[in-house]
């Protein structure tokens, strides 16, 4: 699909690209799971990716990090050619994705999940510090912080998944379905982390199924259709419009 | 009573060998979820690697304290090169396929190393079992009573290098950052990659690894059997495997008990009962582990096919 067939509402702020995703394509196996997605994220901008299941969400952010190889388009992150890059290359270069299923280790303490998220990090001290940081953004981790991973609850591996990516000090933030499976408080308590964590300067590029949070926390959005962007624009925008209302927020 | 005591420690000397052979399935299949069924073989060659090299040192050289470090030294990474290897070219391709090919690629091997071993041509050693050249002198450590007990030198140094390379072992996966990376790689090696681990890397130096244990093992074991042969990977292998099921296969902890115990159910099946009972109640008790305990005595049961 060409560039004119996304259909584009509301206006986009000035911004500096930081991730340019330029169709990509992915096959599993004899399935087509994106058919040539283009997005762009800015620098300090939060944007949202919805659509619904199988879309090819969780598609985009693994080409993105580089679990997954693109069969064709081109990424671009912080103005470096990545497409080919693998996943443990792009981690120094700034991306952090917290997966879909929140991937964290239930075989290592909470402690020893956060200090592989600084694996690459040789800053010792710093790292103390922004280990301090993220405490104090869950202090429900610190508490726990040398219990076994597996034993927490499903809010708790959220907050550890999110913590443990933010511990690579990233630019770029890759969240899929942060509020899956998670009571309304406990989602709003990360949502809010979310925006102050983007606040700081952090991009962020998040997948959700929940369509008005994410709208409603997202500068930008696209929204994803069995594997193509059909439509962007302003978080607002997207949010006010009938086809999303009808289609994503069950109106 | 005596006699006893000098069943456990024969047991337990047996007990640690295994131990190190089981460790190298274990680490493997905890990082790759692979049965590597060539990992005896890998130890059979480690240990020609060490008869050669025994025999270049020549009869002097090869008795002194520095001798044996160099014998060890050479198989130890002659056999962490030959694992590398191993791995970058027979298993690093098959990464993503089914794991079923990497199970029978790996039985492959296992057979091309203990048959290829068996031919007479170039450097290979021929079918027939060769004596082991005596790095370690044999003689009497400690005599208890009017030779109720002996322990022999060997025994003591087999124990110490044995129990020494596991306190490193377990050190290196729960005290290091290399550790936590095996430990994230063997839950999730996708996941793993997120955090910045290179995961091949970690792969890699876990075959190497699992493979100079081998080898020291291989050479404690040929110490012992003052023998080395082709075939020697097969069996060594086999009961290793076997004590690594027993303890919980992917276990690190579990694959020394898992171990420990076989030594000792063999060593006392040979001195009350009869040797060639040995093997029949060393399966036996396999068998008897895995109805009790399906994972094994520390492991999980997973729902999962090979
Ligand atoms: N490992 C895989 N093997 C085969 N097909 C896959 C695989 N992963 C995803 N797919 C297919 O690719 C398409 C896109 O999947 P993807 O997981 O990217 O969707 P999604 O938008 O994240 O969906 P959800 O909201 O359910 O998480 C789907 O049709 C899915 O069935
Ligand atoms: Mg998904």
């Amino acid at each position: 699909m060409s560039e004119a067939q996304v259909k584009t509402l509301g206006e986009r702020r000035a911004f500096e690209p930081l991730l340019t995703v330029d169709g990509i394509k992915v096959h599993y196996g004899a399935i087509q799971a994106l058919r040539g997605v283009s997005l762009t994220v800015g620098k300090g901008e939060m944007v949202a990716l919805i659509g619904a299941n199988g879309a090819g969400k969780t598609s985009t952010l693994r080409a993105v990090s580089g679990m997954l190889k693109a069969s064709a388009g081109r990424i671009t992150f912080s103005g470096q050619d990545t497409t080919a890059l693998k996943a443990h290359q792009l981690v120094p270069r700034g991306m952090a994705h917290a997966p879909e299923g929140r991937g964290i280790f239930p075989n290592l303490s909470v402690l020893e999940n956060l200090e592989l998220g600084a694996y690459l990090r040789k800053d010792t001290a710093q790292v103390r510090a922004d280990l301090e940081k993220n405490f104090g953004l869950f202090p429900v981790l610190k508490e726990r912080r040398s219990q076994m991973a597996g034993t927490l609850s499903g809010g708790e591996q959220q907050m550890l998944a999110i913590a443990r990516a933010l511990l690579s000090r990233p630019q770029l933030l890759l969240l899929d379905e942060p509020s899956l499976g998670l009571a309304p408080q406990v989602t709003e308590t990360i949502f809010r982390t979310l925006r102050e964590v983007n606040a700081t300067g952090v991009s962020v590029l998040l997948v959700e199924q929940n369509a008005h949070l994410a709208l409603n926390a997202a500068h930008y959005g696209y929204v994803l259709e069995t594997g193509e962007v059909v439509m962007a624009g302003a978080g607002k925008a997207l949010l006010e419009s009938a086809e999303v209302r009808r289609a994503y927020l069950g109106e | 009573m005596a006699q006893l005591l000098q069943h456990l420690i024969n047991g337990l000397a047996s007990g640690t060998i295994y131990a190190l052979v089981a460790l190298g399935y274990t680490m493997v299949y905890g990082v790759l979820k692979l049965i590597n069924f060539a990992h005896g073989d890998v130890m059979m060659v480690g240990v020609y690697m060490g008869y050669a090299t025994a025999f270049a040192l020549g009869r002097e050289a090869r008795a002194s304290l520095l001798g044996v470090a160099v014998v060890f030294a050479v198989a130890m990474l002659g056999c962490a090169l030959f694992g590398f290897l191993i791995e970058r070219f027979a298993y690093r391709p098959l990464r993503e396929k089914p794991r079923l090919t990497a199970l029978i690629t790996a039985i492959g091997i296992s057979f091309a190393l203990s048959y290829g071993f068996q031919l007479d041509i170039g450097f290979l050693p021929g079918a027939s079992p060769r004596a082991f050249p005596e790095i370690i002198t044999p003689t009497e450590w400690l005599i208890i009573g009017d030779r109720d007990v002996v322990v022999w030198n060997w025994q003591v140094i087999s124990l110490l290098i044995a129990v020494g390379l596991m306190v490193g072992l377990q050190y290196l996966v729960f005290g290091t950052r290399f550790g936590r990376a095996m430990r994230a790689v063997s839950w999730d090696h996708r996941v793993a990659a997120l955090m910045g681990i290179p995961t091949d890397r970690v792969i890699a130096l876990t075959f190497m690894l699992s493979s100079a244990l081998a080898a020291g093992a291989g050479l404690l074991y040929a110490i012992k059997d003052t023998s080395v042969s082709p075939l020697m990977g097969l069996y060594v292998g086999l009961k290793a495997f076997v004590a690594a099921v027993i303890g919980g296969i992917g276990h690190v902890p579990g694959a020394v008990v898992g171990a420990l115990v076989l030594g000792l159910v063999e060593e006392f099946v040979v001195g009350y009962a009869a040797s060639t009972w040995r093997d029949a109640v060393a399966f036996g008790f396999l068998i008897l582990v895995l109805l009790v305990k399906p994972g094994g005595l520390f492991g999980r049961v997973a729902a999962e096919k090979v």
